[in-house]
């Protein structure tokens, strides 16, 4: 008897573990596909620029080549800019970005949920908040520089209110989506105010919210480089200010590649912060 | 008229009734401006430890009679009593099985459970050990750590039904909570149902569609009128013996005789809704 279970439950067993070798394979075959076609890609892109550009085909002066632009970041790197080491550039930019990233997220959050939960708020605010958020915010730049002047606080200030509105407009949508029977039954339950917003509606938004996190990194970064463009200095937008000023065109694509490179870590960490406040999403069996 | 025809009389006991409905109308005002009404000139009296389901066509305000016991939103006339006391705001004795989803998707199965408890103060380690023994209970023993998604349908319906239990409610709201599970599985849950309310002194306000279950579990059975403006048509009280087998219960000749009572009213009912349907659609 013992021995007919065995014969049959081992070879079952074994199957099973040979079809999740084979299921893990396959996931790894994906990935290396999926990473060698962005690699070929990036491959042919500054390879065809680089082409175009030593060949003379395309104007180097205006287009600049990759080869290039690489060697310009890694002078920066080592003799320092016009207006001082690299990392220092790239500091200035980086915590500004985090700074308004912050600010306009948490700012974003409570405004969010305060008009989100309370129905007389958002009726008597709405109106306005549609109205500042239809201006283009890149005008208020420059008064922000009159305000606070050269230095950090008006670069935090650009950032925060492009932010602001991204994080604000989510955290709203993402309250007033709450499903309305998980409401009643945490209530039933016994759910006070503030175990209400932490049981059901903070998670719940939290799905919106982080995905808005995305974008407005993205959005704290533009803030700050603009900021930084029309009047500062230090900072990677200054440094791409007075490139473009100096007619250096590889300079202005040595801040640009720079740019893009924090965005993308930028991104990559806020998937990783999704991945872990919302992991009843991804978890599948 | 037999015993089993009788309508229900409210009992004459000196002790108030667990839920008391007096008078009770609701009105929903439609995005046109005129005004639905949805119930008219309810009274129902439900006592403690009473296990009464509701029936009626669909649309008839079932679900709506529900949310005003539970306390999610007021009666535009009547006053809902639970226990003698006039409820405002949400009803703190009562537990509910929603007919949609009762789950928070982002809790696991335990938190989920155990939520209830953990509202109510308990600390984390002995609310984890009594949600334990309900998801025990439910049967799904090996499923603390997975959140909802990852369950069927069906278990899904277990958790809810674990989380009303747990907090040991003095009335259980239940909204549909089998319909859509298959015949087996409902009947074992049915049972399990009938097995924990026995145990407690629950009153139990059930809706279902299905006149059988509804017959099968109650101890009274309350048909109500095509909407709008829907009555109570009938109070039927359900005599059959107890402990009940939900499966085999059918079988007996005195539950046909009741079900064949309460199906002509019903009967009645649903053909009244399907035609007002047809003529508000054409
Ligand atoms: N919030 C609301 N606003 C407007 N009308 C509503 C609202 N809730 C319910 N109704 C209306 O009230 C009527 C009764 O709805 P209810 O959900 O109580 O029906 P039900 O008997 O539970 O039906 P079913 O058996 O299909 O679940 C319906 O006609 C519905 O359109
Ligand atoms: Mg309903």
């Amino acid at each position: 008897m013992k021995m007919q279970i065995n014969s049959v439950v081992s070879p079952a067993s074994r199957e099973v573990v040979s079809r999740k070798a084979e299921l893990k394979r396959e996931a790894l075959k994906l990935r290396a596909r999926n990473l060698s076609l962005q690699l070929a890609v990036f491959v042919v892109l500054t390879g065809s620029w680089q082409f175009l550009s030593s060949n003379k085909i395309i104007d180097p002066f205006f287009f600049s080549s990759p080869f290039d632009i690489v060697k310009h970041i890694w002078t920066w790197a080592v003799n320092g800019t016009t207006a001082g080491p690299l990392w220092l550039q790239f500091w200035v930019t980086f915590e500004e970005t985090i700074l308004s990233f912050i600010l306009g997220g948490v700012f974003g959050i409570i405004f969010g949920y305060a008009l989100g939960v309370n129905e007389l708020l958002s009726v008597i605010l709405g109106p306005y908040i549609k109205m500042i958020n239809a201006i283009p915010r890149v005008v208020l730049v420059p008064i922000f520089i009159l305000w606070f002047g050269l230095g950090m606080p008006s670069k935090v200030a650009s950032g925060l209110v492009l932010t602001f509105f991204i994080v604000f407009f989510n955290a709203f949508q993402g309250v007033r989506e709450v499903d309305r029977n998980l409401v009643n039954n945490a209530r039933l339950l016994g759910a006070s105010k503030g175990q209400l917003a932490r049981h059901v509606i903070i998670p719940s938004a939290l799905t919106w919210i982080l995905s808005s996190l995305h974008s407005s990194f993205g959005f704290a970064l533009i803030g700050a480089v603009v900021g930084e463009f029309i009047g500062a200095t230090h900072g990677l937008g200054y440094l791409i200010a007075q490139s473009q000023g100096a007619f250096d065109t590889t300079g202005v694509f040595a801040g640009m590649l720079i740019l893009s490179v924090t965005a993308l870590i930028a991104d990559w960490g806020v998937s990783k912060l999704e991945k872990r406040f919302i992991a009843w999403r991804y978890v599948r069996k | 008229m037999s015993a089993l025809e009788t309508v229900y009389q409210a009992n004459t006991q000196t002790e108030p009734a667990m839920i008391e409905l007096k008078g009770i109308s609701k009105e929903f005002v439609k995005p046109s401006g005129d005004v639905h009404s949805v119930l008219q000139g309810i009274n129902l009296q439900i006592p403690k430890g009473e296990f009464v389901s509701i029936v009626g066509p669909t649309g008839c305000g079932k679900s709506t009679t529900l949310s005003l016991i539970a306390g999610f939103e007021p009666p535009t006339q009547g006053k809902v009593y639970i226990s003698g006391q006039k409820l405002e705001g949400t009803n703190q004795r009562a537990a509910c099985v929603f007919q949609t989803e009762n789950a928070f998707p982002w809790k696991t199965v335990m938190d989920n459970v155990s939520l209830g408890l953990r509202l109510r103060g308990k600390n984390k380690a002995e609310a984890n050990d009594e949600a334990r023994k309900w998801i025990a209970r439910v049967g799904l023993k090996d499923f603390e750590g997975h959140y909802p998604s990852q369950l069927s349908g069906g278990m899904r319906k277990r958790v809810a039904l674990a989380q009303c239990l747990i907090v040991q409610p003095e009335i259980l709201l239940m909204d549909e909570p089998f319909s859509a599970l298959d015949v087996h599985t409902r009947h074992l849950m049915e049972d399990e149902l009938l097995r924990i309310w026995e145990e407690t002194s629950a009153s139990v306000f059930f809706i279902t569609h299905d006149l059988e279950e509804a017959i099968a579990l109650s101890d009274r059975v309350i048909v109500l009128t095509a909407g709008p403006g829907a009555r109570v048509k009938g109070d039927y009280r359900i005599d059959l013996p107890r402990p009940r087998n939900v499966a085999e219960i059918s079988f007996d000749p005195a539950f046909m005789r009741i079900h064949q009572q309460i199906w002509q009213d019903l009967r009645d009912e649903v053909i009244i809704s399907y035609e007002n349907a047809n003529k508000f659609s054409s």
